[in-house]
């Protein structure tokens, strides 16, 4: 027997609201200079689409659901690389006046500078 | 029971990647612990998608004989996808960064209705409640894919002017409805079976017709300074499709993540239109800019024209300076330059601080991130709230490139479209500059009454051009001071 998750449909809300209200409450917390990397970060997040994308792929068993399994896959991983791409150039970018020693290991990070 | 290990392996690492996504958002609530927040979530990235190849192990009969194909086709659609936006994000310029999001945006929501025609195609859905779950996520994702795309032309500059025709909105309402009827077939069809009537394939290419057009014609008509809060609500959508489609998996990953991300893009959406002033079914089924007419000559007095060589000597021999810029200076492309200026400033012991309004450039916090790599220090910027009380002990207010955030007419003026919209209260301080690229009216073409406050001088010219003048402005008094 494969370990499976059967989810009925009560489980499922629960997860859902539990889930929503944590995105919720997370992302209150987020001040406003950061929203912009906030938004392609949780962008990014859903790039977890991906996943489902390869179950369908590795389960298809027709052309066809071959050449859409391969689509989601193709956008998906695009998702998530381009979402963590710009996110993390964002994010590498905001820096401290004061505090300038605390960023000093982020410097040498692989990200090309742009000029 | 050789599949148990593998999908074992599967749900332990979706889960640890479902808590390391909670984290690395949680992470991103300072700008100090936030580069380290997107490493953390993309850690559970990638572990998730190498585990999700341990799938291999559990394939149906039907898909046992494709199998290598299918792998080899999935490490070539990884490879292509991930490399190519990649490459793609690394590359963009931070201007361009709105329409970037909203093409990475679209993507998720395509591979979101991608996976829900797989299972419809492959007639795998059991039982009513995962049909009408994968529809939904279908409608939801493929709505955002072809609404995505449109957001991206009119950022991207490819549509020019938001489309208005008569009775849209009815006609948009219509496509929704037979969208949604569509589906109600195909879920018939799937309760009682296939009749000779019922050619599901048909129906699920018109269900996804209509759904795709839906989301052309729904995001249309919205005009370019709304864009923000459309790319918000469509991640948000996304966010929820994935949702869905993890639900229909079995998948509590993709369930955690969409709703997580459906529930932060909710709020995103609701936090922009109250800093617009507007409702978010106003943003979606309102023209804006047609609402927007005012009477000429509501306002008496004249513009104020100073050099900027003049502001700029004023600003070095003011105590303290804030600044407002707007998408004018990003469109400039003048941010260093005004970087450059501030530096001066400082050395000259003037407390310069930016004051940033919510919906400042085609994204919410664009203008942070675009300051942010002009080198500005996060700890000068200041959002809206934090710095409108000190406008009345500020010497001088600097706006560049920024108009309907500083009208006062929000404030006073009950006729004015943006009546109770949040402002800065530029005009409160003791002087004010205005740079901007000649006399009329902003992206909003509203009139600003700030232009002819006693108080008030413009300096007209390109934000570029004038910040060089400033800039030589202040440094011939350096060397005149040292002569």
């Amino acid at each position: 027997m494969p370990f499976d998750i059967t989810m009925t449909g009560l489980v499922a809300l629960y997860v859902f609201m539990l889930a929503g209200f944590a995105g919720w409450v997370i992302i209150g917390n987020v001040p406003a200079i950061l929203h912009t990397p906030l938004m392609s970060g949780s962008n990014f997040v859903h790039g977890i689409v991906v996943v489902g994308g390869l179950f369908a792929l590795l389960n298809a068993s027709t052309a066809l659901e071959q050449g859409i399994g391969f689509f989601a896959v193709l956008l998906g991983a695009g998702n998530a690389a381009g979402g963590y791409a710009v996110t993390d150039r964002m994010l590498a970018m905001f820096k401290s006046s004061v505090a300038p020693a605390k960023h000093r290991r982020r410097a040498k990070s692989h990200h090309p500078k742009k000029g | 029971m050789f599949t148990m290990i593998p999908n074992l392996v599967i749900g332990a690492v979706d889960l640890v990647a479902a808590f390391l996504f909670l984290f690395g958002l949680k992470r991103m609530s300072s700008p100090a612990t936030a580069p380290s927040g997107i490493r953390v979530a993309g850690v559970g990235m990638i572990a998730a998608v190498l585990a999700s190849f341990l799938y291999v192990f559990s394939v149906g009969g039907a898909a046992k004989p494709h199998l290598m194909v299918n792998i080899a086709l999935a490490v070539l659609a990884l490879a292509v996808g991930g490399a190519g936006a990649w490459l793609a994000g690394r590359k963009v310029a931070m201007t361009a960064m709105p329409q970037m999001v909203a093409i990475y945006n679209g993507m998720g929501g395509g591979a979101a209705g991608g996976i829900a025609a797989v299972e419809l195609f492959g007639g795998k859905t059991h039982g009513a409640t995962e049909l009408v779950v994968t529809l939904l996520g279908a409608l939801i994702g493929a709505v955002s894919m072809s609404g995505s795309i449109i957001a991206w032309a009119k950022l991207n500059g490819v549509i020019k002017k938001p489309l208005r025709v008569k009775g849209q909105q009815v006609f948009n309402a219509l496509l929704m409805a037979v969208a949604v009827a569509i589906g109600g077939v195909i879920v018939y069809g799937g309760i009682v079976g296939a009749t000779p009537l019922f050619y599901p394939i048909t129906w699920i290419c018109a269900f996804f017709a209509f759904a795709l057009v839906f989301g052309v014609a729904m995001t249309l008509p919205i005009g370019g300074a709304d864009m923000p809060v459309v790319i918000s609500i469509y991640n948000a959508l996304t966010g929820l499709a994935v949702g869905l489609e993890g639900f229909v998996l079995h998948n509590p990953a993709l369930m955690i993540a969409g709703m997580v991300v459906g529930a932060a893009g909710l709020l995103l959406t609701l936090l922009m239109a109250k800093a617009m002033n507007r409702s978010v079914s106003n943003v979606v089924f309102t023209n804006f800019g047609e609402a927007a007419k005012q009477k000429p000559g509501a306002i008496k007095g004249t513009e104020r024209a100073v050099e900027a060589s003049d502001a700029a000597i004023k600003m070095r021999y003011a105590s303290s300076v804030i600044i407002i810029p707007g998408y004018g200076l990003a469109a400039a492309q003048a941010q260093q330059k005004l970087y450059e200026f501030v530096k001066l400033l400082l050395a000259a012991k003037v407390s310069v601080k930016f004051a940033i309004h919510p919906v400042a450039g085609r994204m919410p916090g664009q203008m942070d991130v675009l300051l942010a790599e002009a080198g500005v220090p996060y700890d000068m910027i200041f959002q809206l709230d934090d710095i409108n009380d000190d406008f009345a002990t500020t010497d001088v207010a600097l706006v560049i490139g920024a108009n309907d955030v500083v009208n006062p007419a929000a404030r006073t003026d009950k006729a004015s479209p943006i009546f109770g919209m949040p402002i800065l209260n530029a005009d409160k301080a003791k002087q004010v500059y205005v740079v901007k690229r000649g006399e009329g009216k902003g992206y909003s073409g509203i009139v600003n009454g700030l232009f002819y406050d006693p108080n008030c001088n413009m300096v007209y010219g390109d934000a570029q051009t004038v910040l060089v003048k400033m800039i030589e402005g202040v440094r011939g008094l350096g060397t005149a001071a040292a002569a």
